[in-house]
């Protein structure tokens, strides 16, 4: 964890203040009137969902969700809070990582073809309110997948440029959560223009804001606001603590990679082929998974062609396909593959783990598969794969 | 994003080329040499690495470039007819367009190979991507040893580039050595699976550099019967494939254990993946 | 020049057994040339001897109606043909004909599978070393049948 404390020491220098409730729409308002449209989260379907924000009316205000094992259910709070909520199904990847998005056009023209000139950029800057260090870690995952390896994706890139992060501190952990163990959160370390700590304790609904970088002060000047007192950091300090505590999910990552690697026929595998449905509900819902698949279209004419790019998932049947048949034909080599990636051969890929902990694949697995537990079954060893 | 046509080696875009020849093989196996469309778009590659064939609005295939690295003026690909996709291109025809893009993925170790003796051992459509690899050490025969050119194929019509066998073996210090899974009376060559042509080698085969490509079947049944006969697993290079889309380590597809085959890759040295395959539906 | 002793001495499968037998073997061997096409076993006849190429190449086939010769495996220099006389019924399974002019080394079957009852400290190195041309021939003919360069 040494990263993390002198990331908090930073955060420690940088001066804190303190927010009324009420600013809040002020901030979202000030962002907009920059030129950014603020993307936070928005209740719909039952769900916290990542949509446009126009004014602070719009953030779902003392709303909570509870998350087990296949189960998510929003609840009503006692109090007005913002951010009362862990993680909705979708996480920021919908936007910087698009579902589906056109890669180029091409016509036909005298007997050979021209890629045309396309590539709609986004209309503004995007401001992403809200968040959580899980997610933080995440974009910095896929930013080493996307930007930093031997090719650069150009449409995450251009995704990515210019993004206002208001990062939020988690205060309240869900079940599924396990940030703390992956050494991603729930504080927030560094990588975000603004950073927020809720705070509903006697003094009345305040924020605790801090600045990490010049265009996220800049912005704050336009809002009404106070030193923080060494108080108010230590009532925010304690209540990321306490989300820390709340956890009660964890993964041991010590040696994970080899412990993947080296128990490729682990019986476990196949206890938990016999629940996966090979869904992909996993796949979409992870923050940190990339993989995409291309499709070539043309029009009636056959003069005009388009590709597209569209998220895919390993748990498909024809992912592994080649001339002769998939090579993953399994349930139990395609979940065998999704998990050794995730937690161990990112590692050899990108030098990091391809999981942060923040437990959606727990929450959306319609049977409620827990890679948690999963992991902690092969560590035991259990030789007839019961759990 | 944002490109003017063609002149461009961005690697995310298809480049006009056009088809020069299309070549018959085998009954379903066929050789189309493509020149690009402008004239500065210079096609250098490492023999081993591959492109991405787009026949416009049908789809993009990984095909190994199959012809000689020393040619700048052309792009040469051996391409089996399966399917759909592969039956498009090889029906393109003379005078009409393909777009590449690439070339990609890492290649044979030509350097590394220098000053040593050299096996080759193809099997099928693998001896394809071996071709440039031949090619290059028979151009600079002097940089490198013996050279023993193992081949084995599944019936007599299904051989590649038998008249250019011919002329390899005529070679100083090369041995070429044929095989097929079927004969007929007329075949009056080796029957047998093609590591029954070791003992026929006159190459002393421990210290060798050995490149394989064929079936992973048969390449690992090769690479057993190569480390029975003395070659270490650092002087063993495969050319692996799996499912590829994108080509530049972004979709996923192609990975194999934590090997992006299009990037870290096709060509592995054995001991980089020899526990890989050992597993099955990796 | 090559004496035949030489050759049988120091092939793989003579290396290692009891000299005095060698001789012996040595003494029964005799050269052999077949033209090409010329058949040097054939299915159904009584094996009593075994062939080491030294020249050539031998192709092993099966006859069947209505249908060209199918060839299984050629076999070629260095390369060791036959072992029925071996086992009972002492009977050639298969053809196999000279594809090329083959010049080979043929080896008295009988006498040696006699000695081999006679003996059985023999016998056992004898069978160890067909054993093991045996099992190289069925990995090879298991592999053939996978038939891996077919289109799926």
């Amino acid at each position: 964890m040494a990263a993390r404390e002198s990331a908090e020491d930073r955060v420690a220098q940088r001066s804190e203040h303190i927010l009324g409730a009420d600013q809040l729409g002020k901030l979202i308002v000030a962002l907009v009137r920059k030129g950014y449209a603020v993307i936070g989260p928005t209740l719909r379907d039952g769900a916290i969902v990542y949509d446009n924000v126009e004014s602070v009316e719009d953030l779902p205000a003392g709303w909570t969700d509870e998350q087990e094992p296949g189960r998510y259910r929003l609840k009503r709070r006692e109090d007005e809070a913002l951010f009362g909520y862990a993680l909705g199904p979708q996480s920021w990847k919908s936007y910087l990582h698009p579902a589906e998005v056109r890669l180029w056009s091409a016509e036909r023209q005298g007997g050979t073809f021209r890629i045309l000139d396309n590539e709609a950029k986004p209309e503004c800057p995007r401001a992403f309110l809200g968040v959580r260090a899980c997610e933080l870690a995440a974009i910095e995952v896929q930013d080493r997948v996307l930007l930093k390896d031997k090719y650069c994706d150009p449409i995450y890139d251009q995704q990515r440029r210019g993004v206002f992060i208001i990062a939020v501190q988690c205060t309240r952990a869900a079940s599924t959560c396990f940030c703390a163990s992956m050494g991603t959160g729930p504080r927030v370390p560094d990588g975000f223009d603004l950073v927020l700590t809720e705070l509903l304790g006697s003094k009345g609904h305040r924020f605790l804001v801090a600045t990490g970088s010049d265009r996220g002060a800049e912005v704050l000047t336009e809002l009404e606001m106070v030193p923080a007192t060494g108080e108010d950091c230590q009532e925010a300090g304690a209540s990321v603590e306490a989300a820390a505590r709340q956890q009660v999910r964890s993964i041991d990552t010590t040696g994970i990679k080899e412990l993947l690697y080296e128990n490729f026929e682990h019986p476990r595998w196949d206890y938990v082929a016999n629940r996966c449905l090979t869904c992909a509900n996993c796949t979409m819902v992870c923050p940190t998974c990339f993989c995409t698949s291309v499709e070539d279209v043309t029009d009636i004419t056959g003069d005009y062609a388009e590709r597209w790019r569209r998220w895919d998932s390993c748990f498909t049947q024809s992912f592994s396909y080649i001339h002769g048949g998939s090579v993953r034909t399994s349930a139990k080599a395609r979940y065998r593959q999704w998990m050794t990636h995730k937690l161990a051969s990112w590692i050899d890929q990108f030098g990091s783990s391809g999981c942060v902990g923040c437990g959606r694949c727990i929450t959306w697995c319609p049977v409620g598969i827990d890679i948690t537990e999963e992991v902690q079954a092969i560590r035991e060893g259990g030789k007839n794969g019961n759990p | 994003m944002i490109m003017a046509t063609a002149i461009t080696t961005d690697p995310m875009l298809p480049q006009p080329y056009s088809v020069q020849e299309v070549a018959r093989e085998t009954p379903d196996t066929f050789t189309l040499t493509l020149k690009p469309e402008n004239e500065v778009d210079r096609r250098l590659f490492q023999p081993g690495q591959f492109s991405m064939l787009w026949v416009f609005g049908v789809g993009e295939l990984p095909i190994s470039i199959s012809g000689d690295p020393a040619l700048h003026d052309r792009l040469v690909y051996t391409v089996r007819s399966v399917g759909q996709a592969t039956h498009s291109l090889v029906n393109r025809g003379v005078g009409n367009d393909v777009g590449v893009r690439g070339p990609f993925g890492a290649g044979w170790p030509v350097a590394a190979a220098r000053g040593r003796d050299v096996i080759v051992v193809a099997g099928g459509i693998g001896l394809a991507p071996l071709r440039p690899l031949i090619y290059h050490v028979l151009q600079n025969r002097k940089d490198y040893g013996r050279l023993v050119i193992l081949y084995g194929g599944r019936s007599p019509r299904d051989l590649l580039y038998r008249k250019e066998l011919a002329t390899w073996a005529r070679n100083r210090e090369t041995q070429v050595l044929v095989t097929v899974d079927y004969g007929g009376l007329s075949w009056r060559g080796h029957v047998g699976v093609v590591t029954t042509l070791f003992k026929y080698s006159r190459l002393q085969l421990a210290g060798s550099v050995a490149m394989v490509c064929g079936p992973e079947i048969m390449m690992r049944f090769v690479t057993r019967e190569l480390e029975t006969q003395g070659v270490s697993r650092d002087d063993i290079y495969l050319s692996m494939e799996r499912n590829m889309k994108c080509a530049v380590g972004f979709c996923g597809h192609c990975q194999y254990g934590p090997h992006f085959i299009c990037k870290d890759g096709p060509v592995f040295r054995y001991e980089q993946i020899r526990k890989l395959l050992e597993k099955y539906e990796l | 020049m090559e004496t035949l002793e030489r050759i049988i001495a120091e092939h793989p499968f003579f290396i290692g057994l009891d000299e005095g037998f060698t001789n012996l073997m040595v003494s029964c061997a005799s050269n052999v040339r077949f033209k090409a096409g010329n058949y040097i076993l054939k299915e159904g006849d009584p094996a009593n001897t075994f062939y080491l190429i030294r020249e050539g190449k031998v192709a092993v086939e099966v006859l069947a109606p209505q249908r060209k010769p199918i060839i299984i495996s050629t076999l070629s220099v260095g390369e060791i043909l036959g072992w029925s006389w071996l086992l009972p019924p002492f009977q050639s399974k298969f053809h196999a004909r000279a594809v090329d002019d083959v010049h080979a080394i043929a080896l008295d079957g009988k006498c040696l599978r006699t000695k081999c009852e006679e003996n059985h400290d023999l016998g056992y190195e004898v069978v160890k070393r067909f054993a093991l041309i045996m099992e190289q021939r069925l990995e090879a003919t298991r592999l053939q049948l996978l038939d891996v360069y077919a289109v799926k």
